[in-house]
């Protein structure tokens, strides 16, 4: 219990991978709240990176951990560029009324 | 050893408690300042660990711009208000799915946890911690030599992702007077002056 190991950081790592999925598919609020889940998807990945390359004594998880982190923000930018322009031609980002490839 | 386990559970649980709390509060302003929170003590956690650059870097990226962002555009498009209602309201096939994938990724995950056996030495002899070059030093010697190509890709995937979103965003206005350099180059005097001869009393009507 009070020797913290490898288990904790990857249960810490699966924990909040659970929370960020969970928030996609519950979500009925607005796609903000999406791209935000998909940020906590990736940081768990991260700290799963992080707790191995730490604890296995290799420094390439978290050369690793740096490249995901480069794609984290370009993802953000990307998404957040998409919700606005949606936004501006729809005047709503609401999840369910976002439905016009359902045909 | 016990300093470390109590800064562990703390940071752990405060990391648990905001990244529920960003799938669940009820305005997007909240759940923006709770992804902060995740952000931070996740890197806390990184910096307590031993990975002290990537902690930092964790506050800096994560916190001073990705979280901003995402601030930045919950107010501009002034959605913040807007309620959420999972449990009142009349569809709720979304609540079973979401609980049904996310409970089987979740029993994966412990599964995979649970079953690897992992080595006692492995985990008390972390070669990194104990070396006495820094973490950042580290990190500079392998990522400028062996991950060059990844370095550069990194970049070139920014790069790729700010244009994107400038000409995402980008929108031509109309009734906007901007500076024309090339109209003011081609001009020449035969085509901006001309001259006049002005009566007395008379006046000169000009621009019209």
């Amino acid at each position: 219990m009070t020797e913290i190991g490898l288990g904790h950081y990857l249960s810490l790592g699966a924990i909040i991978f659970f929370l960020g999925i969970l928030g996609i598919f519950l979500n009925r609020k607005n796609v903000i709240v999406i791209l935000m889940s998909i940020e906590l998807i990736l940081l768990a990945v991260n700290i799963n990176l992080i707790s191995f390359s730490i604890f296995s004594g290799d420094i390439v998880g978290q050369i690793f951990t740096m490249l995901i982190l480069t794609i984290a923000a370009a993802e953000a930018a990307i998404g957040l560029a998409i919700i606005l322009i949606y936004y501006r031609n729809r005047g709503s980002i609401r999840v369910e009324d976002i439905h016009g490839m359902k045909g | 050893m016990i300093i470390h386990s109590i800064f562990f559970y703390f940071f752990s649980i405060i990391a648990i408690f905001s990244s529920l709390m960003v799938i669940t509060s009820r305005n997007t302003i909240n759940s923006v300042f709770f992804l902060i929170l995740d952000f931070i003590s996740v890197g806390c956690l990184f910096i307590m660990v031993g990975a002290e650059f990537l902690g930092m870097i964790i506050l800096i990226v994560y916190v001073g711009a990705v979280a901003v962002l995402f601030l930045f555009v919950v107010m501009m498009l002034n959605v913040a208000e807007q309620k959420n209602s999972w449990f009142t309201g009349k569809e709720t096939k979304h609540i079973h799915s979401g609980l049904i994938v996310g409970n089987l990724v979740l029993l994966e995950l412990l599964v995979v946890v649970g079953g690897w056996k992992y080595k006692d030495d492995l985990m008390s002899s972390s070669t990194l911690v104990l070396s006495n070059t820094s973490n950042t030093h580290q990190l500079g010697l392998v990522m400028y030599t062996d991950y060059i190509l990844y370095f550069q890709l990194a970049g070139i995937i920014l790069l790729l992702s700010m244009i994107g979103a400038i000409l995402l965003t980008f929108r031509e206005r109309v009734g906007v007077k901007r500076q024309s350099y090339i109209n003011q180059i081609s001009r020449n005097p035969s085509s901006a002056i001309e001259l006049k001869d002005v009566e007395s009393n008379k006046g000169v009507k000009i621009d019209d």
